[in-house]
């Protein structure tokens, strides 16, 4: 349930779902993004659902904030919003130019790198939400050994398609971006199409997610 | 097919198609874009007879240098701009806010923005370009929008697809005036900043740094303190958002941010301030000022009913 609802700016609702970062405040948050997306309200221009977030931008032209506050305070989500999770396994390669952040994870987390990918592959996460950059999936939740702050000086340019981890999230990079999330292999699945108007993203809010290791010739020989 | 079109005879530098942005697409992490200064889009749009959505080039700083070919076309170019127009050997000092003529072989070069970032090339005639999710709108960092999502370069075509007939002779009298207090109303994180970083926000003066683009607009001056945590978790973000980084100085979210974010919201610019805010060059001194929200309401109506009152003047 949204516990509060304040204004962000003069032209967007800020929803907070409370402090805990878990599956279920995520799921309510989910379901109330598809609720409030299904009404089409007159001057919504934006629903952008977070972990515990909701914010809902508007044209200030056509609705205000407390008109718009009452049309959510009395949004009732009903049984059949439940979520529908598609699964997907994402074939990961961990080689030496792939996995740019592993030494670092090894000292960080005392860990050998054997024992990160043990705990890191063929788990099941759960996507929070996308964004930041398009199609960007915020994935979890990493084991607690595998918790490890972002780089103190983000990257300028994390290529397209690497597996990064930060506290207790790990996510992929849809295309090359500037990042400082730890690097721990890559991927040669499109995560991000451009060319779909439709479903440009390959991982939504409430999907599950599996990552299986591969090796390198799979990985150069995957788009034949 | 394509009979008219303009040469690039120099792409000038940052110069993108742009529109009134998309809608509906922050949740997949494709952010709003279009033209930064939504009135003088629309002013261009409305002097070259156009409808409020139709795509215009939008420059920054040095524009186009643009040979014409193909049939009479107007002109305008919005916002404060030095431009030219080449008919054989007579040149012609270009005036904003004026619809102009061009023929073939004419030449339009536009030089530069004067003390602003942002200025609006509108035709009456329709580019022909491909939209992405109904709109042009460019976003150079994603590649998402016309031209393959990049920015207009050296020696490339532009392709007319259609030219409107109706030849006119617009002129609207306006001069752009220069932001110095920008508005804005309290962030959803302010008390995360100690009682002295929240009067340095709103008493000192802050300098708009030279790490400015569509993206954000980054300031320098005064380090803010945070005495809370300088992350929060990530969360939706907005056009107008002002962050303060974990170094204690505010970037501005601009129309081609980033959806999510994960530093503490300090405050957020007023909608009636974003047209010129955004036109603020590096090095420009502001100050911020605070507003409640039912005020930032009234002073938006104001600033769109001097909009829509000064496209009715045309």
């Amino acid at each position: 349930m949204i516990k509060n609802i304040s204004n962000l700016g003069d032209a967007a609702l800020y929803c907070d779902f409370g402090k805990e970062v878990n599956k279920e405040t995520n799921t309510q948050v989910i379901k109330y993004f598809k609720t409030i997306k299904k009404k089409n309200i007159l001057g919504v221009n934006n629903i952008t659902p977070s972990y515990n977030k909701l914010i809902i931008s508007f044209d200030l032209k056509e609705i205000n904030f407390n008109k718009l506050k009452r049309i959510i305070d009395n949004i009732e989500i009903t049984k059949s919003d439940n979520i529908q999770n598609k699964k997907f396994e994402i074939p990961v390669c961990c080689e030496k130019e792939f996995s740019l952040d592993i030494k670092r994870l090894e000292e960080i987390l005392n860990l050998k790198k054997e024992k990160i990918y043990e705990n890191f592959f063929e788990k099941e996460f759960f996507c929070y939400m996308t964004g930041f950059i398009a199609g960007m999936p915020f994935l979890g939740d990493l084991e607690k050994n595998l918790r490890a702050k972002r780089l103190d000086t983000p990257r300028v340019k994390v290529p397209k398609g690497a597996i990064g981890l930060t506290e207790q999230f790990a996510n992929i990079y849809t295309f090359e971006s500037p990042g400082g999330w730890n690097i721990i292999g890559n991927t040669p699945l499109n995560i991000f199409d451009n060319s779909k108007e439709k479903e440009p993203n390959l991982i939504n809010p409430g999907d599950l997610v599996i990552f299986k290791r591969i090796t390198k010739e799979k990985y150069q020989n995957y788009h034949e | 097919m394509n009979k008219n079109y303009f040469e690039i005879i120099r792409a000038g530098i940052n110069s993108t198609f742009q529109d009134l942005g998309r809608n509906h697409l922050y949740h997949i992490g494709i952010p709003f874009s279009g033209a930064m200064d939504n009135r003088n889009y629309l002013l261009a749009n409305k002097l070259t007879g156009n409808n409020h959505n139709h795509p215009v080039i939008e420059f920054a700083y040095q524009g186009p240098h643009l040979k014409y070919h193909g049939s009479p076309i107007n002109i305008a170019i919005t916002g404060d701009v030095s431009f030219e127009i080449k008919k054989g050997d007579n040149l012609i000092d270009g005036k904003c806010y004026q619809s102009f003529i061009l023929e073939n072989n004419d030449e339009l070069d536009i030089i530069s923005t004067n003390k602003s970032v942002y200025g609006y090339l509108a035709i009456s005639a329709t580019f022909d370009l491909k939209f992405q999710w109904s709109s042009c709108s460019t976003n150079t960092k994603a590649n998402i929008g016309s031209n393959n999502g990049k920015k207009l370069s050296n020696n490339q075509k532009i392709n007319i697809k259609e030219i409107n007939q109706n030849f006119m002779n617009t002129k609207l009298n306006y001069v752009n005036t220069k932001i110095e207090n920008i508005r804005v109303i309290k962030g959803t994180n302010f008390n995360y900043f100690s009682e002295e970083g929240k009067e340095i926000f709103f008493k000192n003066e802050f300098k708009v740094s030279k790490l400015s683009d569509r993206m954000g607009m980054r300031l320098e001056g005064k380090k803010i303190e945070n005495i809370v945590e300088t992350n929060i978790r990530s969360e939706g973000l907005i056009k107008g958002v002002i962050q303060v980084t974990a170094d204690g100085f505010p970037i501005i979210m601009l129309s081609d941010h980033g959806t999510i974010g994960g530093y503490p919201k300090i405050g957020v610019v007023i909608s009636a301030d974003y047209d010129k805010l955004v036109q603020l060059t590096p090095g420009s001194k502001v100050k911020f000022q605070e507003v409640d929200l039912n005020s930032a309401e009234t002073l938006f109506k104001l600033y769109d009913l001097e909009t829509q009152s000064l496209i009715s003047q045309i």
